[in-house]
């Protein structure tokens, strides 16, 4: 009689040694400096000498199996299996032989696969699912992500920027992606209230947990035909989306409605200036699949302002610390309106509270 | 619809055709290219063209779905146009818990694909935003044979839900000189330690743990991590004077471009020796990001535990505030699973339904956080001491008036 194989749970992940290139097992921790070779292209020395190159390539994140089995392929050919993945969904192939880059390089370039991301380049974008497979998203990601990486790639394959740019793309405010501390962010936003429906909500919902799950409450409970329901204080919403996560019967798409912010200035980094979130620079542009021609263009605009006008080492909020912001809403031609202003909580922290004005 | 080469109906995608052009590699080719072999990427394909022509998404909401005795790491998905994609109808995600620094070789990989090309759409995320390798599509009844099929391969599934997700972590040691403690090892204890707390959620939400090895935090850690393990170091930067004066001589205007950008400004430069003032260095790497060969991080390392950063939902993003100035490398472990201990006792004390641990520290206040979890104040936790006079103070109990 034969047995099913017994079930494997609470593993955990495999360890990493596991996959380690034997230069990087040899030398873990005791690494001394690293050069920047090319665009995309980082050695990084040992203390014992030892160098490893890595040769960084843009990926566009949604990966088919096929596509991983080239990436595989390659791996194989030149860098004897070793691989990794990029905080940023970048595909990196881990060399000990210095002669293999160019011909790494030359097969990844044809294959459709850019090397560069590194330094003071715009990098790959960090994104989520958007219409792929999101169900509260305002926009799709991947597109947005395709057409804006199409009209800086250059800035991907070329350091040529004052110093690096971090772009990301959440497709609705509970920001998967984590834009808010990016140099460049662009977010799917909902512009009207959920349209509830009082048949669903009955059967799929918990009207206590809807009510608590809004941030402002504008939820109140309700009677529609002696069953329990909710009503919103339209005037209190700003369109989160928090009540569609926690009960189906809200939904908020709205194809005319929806669409896109640009927010500037933010980093992770410490370097320099503390880490800072990102600051909204266009509140909203209309949702035009499938080129986003509007966004682009803000995107693009962004760039060429900063590029020209920044100094060294200049981060985009770093830059505009420097040049104030009525001279950003100058120099790239945005309109500053009254949803520039905050009037959310702790809004007053970003009143302009001295006479540094600039004339 | 029109036949594809072998005879099969294939959506028309004019749409989605144009963004196959321009130099940057297209997630619709990949999708095409699954697609190949993969029915459900090909109603991928059909239902993501609706959604272009629409303007608007056709998923619906999760349900409960998920493997035997896991609260988490599968994400349920239906389209509510499954009467004309039906390969789409389900379409839940897999959330696999990654290899620490997101390394893998070219086998791993292959065994990857072999399983998700048997199981489910053939489609992945390298990586998700929390971290994880997530595979994209698959039905309810192959969920869990995909995750045993995984889990004989050596993989886990990740975290979702309100549980711990999936730790995450920058290169740290493996390729990178500034590491200033073992990131990676950091993560993957952490990460085996509390195996329970992400495939059970036991949580009011999501609790994110990211280790960023120095203060470059390339995980974001700082925006993205409700507990947030930033390397940094407490002596003086290493110089090595003669690579100083070289990086001059190859043009680097050290004044302009290092000593006026540091940040405390500490540093001076003569014109041949850079003098650092390191009791005033705040450690934010910008002179060693730009001299990689002429200065390193000091040798007494260690890592800031940070708490609470995290996105907009539901009250505001945060970005996390100092808990310990610094623990010593050798003690990360220990310190942290101590302190990760009482943050979760306290949270699950006090927390609310959809509250992150940051959101809590707004909603109480720092101080009564601390109490909470048995930590001294320090001067190192704020930015600057309070600017209101609205002090609770403590009644002393017992005390003559």
């Amino acid at each position: 009689m034969s047995t099913a194989p017994q079930r494997i749970t609470d593993i955990g992940p495999p360890h990493y040694n596991k996959y380690l290139h034997p230069l990087i097992l040899k030398n873990y921790g005791q690494w001394k400096f690293h050069e920047n070779i090319a665009p995309g292209v980082y050695c990084h020395v040992a203390e014992s000498g030892d160098r490893i190159y890595t040769v960084r390539a843009g990926s566009p994140r949604l990966l088919s199996v096929q596509t991983l089995r080239t990436f595989a392929d390659l791996a194989d050919k030149y860098c004897g299996g070793y691989l990794r993945f990029t905080s940023r969904n970048n595909v990196e192939f881990l060399l000990d032989d210095r002669a293999q880059i160019e011909p790494l390089k030359r097969e990844l370039n044809a294959l459709g696969f850019p090397v560069g991301g590194t330094n003071n380049a715009i990098s790959n974008i960090v994104h989520t699912q958007g219409w792929i497979h999101c169900h509260s998203s305002a926009t799709d990601a991947s597109g947005l992500v395709k057409c804006v990486m199409d009209a800086v790639c250059e800035h991907f394959t070329h350091e040529d920027l004052p110093a690096k740019v971090r772009i990301a793309v959440a497709c609705c405010l509970n920001m998967c992606g984590a834009v808010h501390c990016s140099d460049i962010a662009i977010l799917g936003v909902h512009r009207l209230p959920p349209k509830i429906q009082k048949d669903l909500i009955r059967r799929v919902c918990e009207v206590p947990t809807l009510i608590a799950s809004c941030p402002t409450g504008a939820i109140r409970p309700a009677t529609a035909d002696g069953k329990p329901s909710v009503t919103i204080v339209e005037e209190q919403c700003m369109y989160c989306g928090n009540c569609y996560t926690v009960c189906p019967a809200m939904p908020m798409n709205d194809p005319d409605n929806d669409g896109l912010s640009i927010w500037v200035g933010g980093k992770v980094s410490n370097a320099r200036t503390a880490p800072r979130f990102s600051k909204l620079a266009v509140p909203f542009l209309p949702n035009h699949p499938p080129r986003w021609p509007e966004v682009v263009e803000a995107v693009l605009k962004i760039v060429e302002v900063y590029a020209k006008d920044a100094r060294k080492y200049e981060r985009v909020g770093e830059w505009i610390d420097r040049i104030g912001w009525p001279r950003f809403f100058k120099l790239t031609g945005f309109e500053f309106t009254r949803y520039h202003i905050d009037d959310f909580k702790h809004a007053g922290l970003t009143y302009a509270r001295s006479a540094h004005v600039r004339y | 619809m029109e036949n594809d080469d072998r005879g099969r109906r294939r959506p028309q995608t004019p749409l989605l055709d144009e963004l196959e052009k321009g130099p940057w590699p297209s997630f619709v080719r990949e999708i095409k290219s699954a697609s190949q072999t993969s029915e459900s990427a090909q109603d991928l394909l059909g239902q993501l063209e609706l959604s272009y022509q629409e303007r608007k998404g056709h998923w619906k909401h999760g349900g409960l779905v998920g493997v035997l005795g896991y609260g988490g790491g599968v994400i349920g998905r239906y389209s509510d146009v499954g009467d004309r994609f039906p390969k789409v109808a389900h379409f839940h995600t897999l959330r696999v818990n990654h290899p620490a620094g997101w390394f893998y070789t070219s086998a791993a990989l292959r065994t990857i694909c072999d399983i998700w090309e048997r199981h489910g759409s053939g489609l992945t995320n390298m990586h998700g935003s929390t971290g994880d390798l997530i595979l994209l599509g698959t039905t309810t009844p192959e969920l869990e044979p995909t995750f045993q099929e995984l889990a004989q391969a050596g993989f886990d599934l990740g975290g979702s839900g309100s549980s711990l997700r999936t730790p995450s972590c920058c290169v740290g040691m493996a390729r990178c000189e500034w590491a200033c403690y073992d990131a990676m090892k950091l993560c993957y204890d952490l990460t085996m330690a509390y195996q329970d707390e992400m495939h059970r959620p036991p949580f009011p939400y999501k609790f994110k743990i990211k280790c960023a090895a120095c203060p470059n935090d390339c995980v974001a850690s700082i925006a993205r991590a409700d507990l947030s393990v930033i390397g940094t170091w407490r002596d003086d930067i290493q110089v090595e004077d003669a690579e100083v004066t070289a990086c001059a001589a190859a043009g680097l205007n050290i004044q302009k471009q290092v000593c006026d950008l540091c940040p405390t400004k500490c540093m001076e430069w003569d014109g041949a020796k850079l003098t650092i003032d390191n009791r005033n260095c705040v450690r934010c790497m910008h002179c060693i990001n730009v001299m990689p060969k002429a200065l390193r991080p000091g040798k007494d390392r260690g890592a800031v535990i940070m708490i609470g950063g995290k996105a907009p939902i539901m009250q505001g993003a945060l970005l996390s505030s100092v808990l310990i100035p610094f623990v010593p490398a050798a003690e990360l472990m220990e310190t942290l699973q101590e302190l990760i201990r009482r943050i979760w006792d306290f949270w699950d004390e006090y927390g609310n339904n959809r509250e992150r641990v940051g959101e809590l520290v707004q909603r109480v206040g720092l101080p009564a956080f601390l109490d909470g979890i048995g930590l001294e104040p320090v001067p190192e936790m704020v930015s600057s001491p309070r600017d209101n006079p609205y002090i609770f103070f403590q009644t002393q109990k017992g005390a003559q008036p």
